[in-house]
C-alpha cells in the first residue's frame, strides 16, 4: 500500500492512463484547430470533437447535439443560469436554487440578484434533501429556472431530481442540474429527469481539468442560452472560444469508461463505503453520518466525530487526504455552510470528515484508514473536554459559553 | 496550510493533557471559547497556597492543532511561576514562540483567556475578589 492514501474524489480524481492515452496524439499529432474546415489537421481534430461529444451524449442520455463543451463545471454553471435569465429576461426574472448548492451555483444567483433578478433559496431537511412542497410553493408566475444539484459535494447526498424535474415541466419552468458529483458515478439520463441544462465536469469523473460540458435541450423544449462568451461562434454561437481538443478527447473517453464500468464499480464502491462506515461505527461512539444514507452517492461518506475538532483530526491523519467541514480548513473561520444547513448544530460541522472513495481505492486503504482514525479519535477525546464533560454527564447544549 | 514544527511537536506530545480536582480549594479552572466557534478550552492551575506558587497545570482542548499547542504550551509556562507572574504570560508571547500564522491568533488570544479564568477562579475560592480585567469562565445555565 502506498502512502499518502487519497480518499478525496469529490474534490478531484486523477486521469485515468487510458484517458491519458487517447488524448496525447491530440497535443502533438493531432493539433489541429477543430474549427479549420478546409484541411486535414481541422478535420482529424472535428472528427475526434465529434466522437467525445457522443460518447458524453451516451453516458447522460443525450442527443451530441445536446452537449456544449466549457472550461468545466463551474463555466457549465455561469452559462446555464446567467445564459437563461438573460435570455428569457422578458418572461420573467426568478430563479429557485438551495442552499447547499456549490459556489458556482450560489454565487451566480446572488450576481443575478445584484442586476435585479430575484433568487429563492430553497432550505434543505436534516437528510439534505429539499422538500418539494417548499419547491412548489416558492414557484411564482416570474420563475424562469429552478437550479438543483444531483448530488452534493460534501455529503454526497442525491436530491430527488426526476420529481423537480416533472415539477418543473408542468409549470412549463426551465430545469438545471448540477450533476458534476453525480455523471459516470451513477446512472444518469437527461429525460428520466426531464433536465433542461446539465452541467458535467471531466475532472471528478477521471478525465482531465478544465473540460467540461453543458447539456442544452433542444427538443421539448428547445432551450436558448445567451452567450457569456462572445467570439468565433463556436458550439451552437453559445460558447465561443477555440475548442481544448485534447481535454474534450478526454472528457469523452472518461465518459465512455465511466459508462463500461458504472455497474461494477457502483458496487464496488458501495462495499468499501459501507465497510468504512460500519467498521468506524464499530470502533467509535457518537459519530454521525451527515446527510442521507440512503440517498447518496455510493463512493461518499461524510461524518462527524463529536467532540473531536476536524483539523486536529486531520493533522492526526496526515498521511491521509480527505476533507473537513471544519473552519479551520479554511480561512473564513466559518464551518461549512452545507452542513450547517442541515440543522445538525456548527459543533458537530467542525468535526466532520468527507471521505471520496473512487476507482483506486482498496480495501486495505480503507482499513488502513479506519484504523489511524480510531487511533486519533480516542486520543484527541481523551484531549477534549467536550468528551470529558459528557462523560460526567453535563448537557453541553445547556452550557452558557465564554465566546471571545 | 503548513504547521510550525513546534506546533507539530505540542500536537503530537502534549504536555500536561488531563484534569485536576475541580473542588479542590487551591485549584483553579477556566473554561473558555464555545463549541459552535471550533474551540473550547479547559486549562487548570493548583497553586502553592504557602508560596503562591503554581505547582502544577493541566489541560484538555477541543480545538484546532494550533489551540492544542497554545494551551499545551501555556501549562508548561505556567509551572513554577507565582499567579502574578502567570497574569503577565501574553497571547503574543505565545504567537511569537509557536510561529502562529495570522488566522491562528485567536487560538493564542484564547489561551491567555483560559489562563486568567483558572486564575481568576482559584482567587475566588481564596476569597480574594475578581482579578481585573480577568476572563469569565463557561457555567451550566440555571
Amino acid at each position: 500500500m502506498k502512502l499518502p492514501i487519497y480518499m478525496d474524489y469529490h474534490a478531484t480524481t486523477p486521469v485515468d492512463p487510458r484517458v491519458l492515452e487517447a488524448m496525447l496524439p491530440f497535443f502533438t499529432e493531432h493539433f489541429g484547430n477543430a474549427a479549420s474546415r478546409n484541411h486535414a489537421f481541422g478535420w482529424a481534430a472535428e472528427q475526434a470533437v465529434e466522437q467525445a461529444r457522443r460518447q458524453v451524449a451516451d453516458l447522460i442520455g443525450a442527443s451530441p447535439k445536446e452537449v456544449i463543451f466549457t472550461s468545466g463545471a463551474t463555466e457549465s454553471n455561469n452559462l446555464a443560469i446567467r445564459g437563461a435569465a438573460e435570455m428569457y429576461r422578458e418572461k420573467g426574472n426568478h430563479v429557485i436554487t438551495c442552499v447547499t448548492e456549490h459556489k458556482a451555483v450560489i454565487d451566480t444567483c446572488k450576481r443575478l440578484e445584484k442586476q435585479g433578478g430575484r433568487v429563492t433559496y430553497l432550505p434543505v431537511q436534516k437528510d439534505g434533501r429539499i422538500s418539494l412542497d417548499d419547491l412548489r410553493a416558492a414557484i411564482t408566475d416570474k420563475t424562469i429556472l429552478i437550479s438543483i444539484m444531483t448530488a452534493n459535494n460534501e455529503i454526497g447526498v442525491l436530491q430527488p431530481i426526476e420529481e423537480i424535474g416533472a415539477i418543473a415541466k408542468e409549470k412549463g419552468i426551465l430545469f438545471h442540474t448540477d450533476a458534476v458529483q453525480a455523471v459516470g458515478k451513477v446512472p444518469f439520463d437527461v429525460n428520466r429527469c426531464k433536465a433542461d441544462l446539465v452541467s458535467i465536469t471531466a475532472h471528478k469523473m477521471y478525465g482531465p481539468k478544465g473540460s467540461g460540458a453543458l447539456f442544452v435541450r433542444r427538443r421539448n423544449p428547445r432551450v436558448l442560452l445567451a452567450e457569456q462568451i462572445s467570439g468565433g461562434g463556436h458550439e451552437r454561437g453559445m460558447r465561443s472560444g477555440t475548442l481544448n481538443v485534447p481535454g474534450i478527447v478526454g472528457l469523452g473517453k472518461a465518459a465512455a469508461i465511466c459508462q463500461d464500468e458504472m455497474a461494477a464499480e457502483t458496487v464496488r464502491l458501495r462495499g468499501l463505503r459501507d465497510r468504512l462506515n460500519e467498521k468506524l461505527h464499530a470502533n467509535l461512539d457518537e459519530l454521525y453520518v451527515n446527510g442521507s444514507l440512503e440517498h447518496r452517492l455510493p463512493h461518499s461518506l461524510n461524518v462527524s466525530f463529536a467532540y473531536v475538532e476536524g483539523e486536529s483530526l486531520l493533522m492526526g491523519i496526515s498521511d491521509v487526504a480527505v476533507s473537513s467541514g471544519s473552519a479551520c480548513t479554511s480561512a473564513s473561520l466559518e464551518p461549512s455552510y452545507v452542513l450547517k444547513a442541515l440543522g445538525a448544530g456548527d459543533d458537530l460541522a467542525h468535526s466532520s470528515i468527507r471521505f471520496g472513495l473512487g476507482r483506486w481505492t482498496t480495501e486495505e486503504e480503507v482499513d488502513y484508514v479506519v484504523d489511524k482514525l480510531t487511533t486519533v479519535v480516542r486520543r484527541l477525546r481523551e484531549m477534549s473536554p467536550l468528551y470529558e464533560m459528557v462523560k460526567e454527564g453535563v448537557d453541553l447544549s445547556k452550557m452558557q459559553w465564554v465566546t471571545h | 496550510m503548513a504547521y510550525s514544527n513546534k506546533v507539530l511537536e505540542h500536537y503530537e506530545h502534549p504536555r500536561n493533557v488531563g484534569s485536576l480536582p475541580k473542588d479542590d480549594d487551591n485549584v483553579g479552572t477556566g473554561l473558555v471559547g464555545a463549541p459552535e466557534c471550533g474551540d473550547v478550552m479547559k486549562l487548570q492551575v493548583k497553586v502553592n497556597p504557602e508560596t503562591g506558587v503554581i505547582d502544577d497545570a493541566k489541560f484538555k482542548t477541543f480545538g484546532c492543532g494550533s489551540a492544542i499547542a497554545s494551551s499545551s504550551l501555556a501549562t508548561e509556562w505556567l509551572k513554577g511561576k507565582t499567579v502574578d507572574e502567570a497574569l503577565q504570560i501574553k497571547n503574543t508571547d505565545i504567537v511569537n514562540e509557536l510561529s502562529l500564522p495570522p488566522v491562528k491568533i485567536h487560538c493564542s488570544v484564547l489561551a491567555e483567556d483560559a489562563i486568567k479564568a483558572a486564575i481568576a477562579d482559584y482567587r475566588k475560592k481564596k476569597d480574594q475578589g475578581v482579578v481585573e480585567g480577568a476572563a469569565a469562565t463557561a457555567q451550566p445555565a440555571l
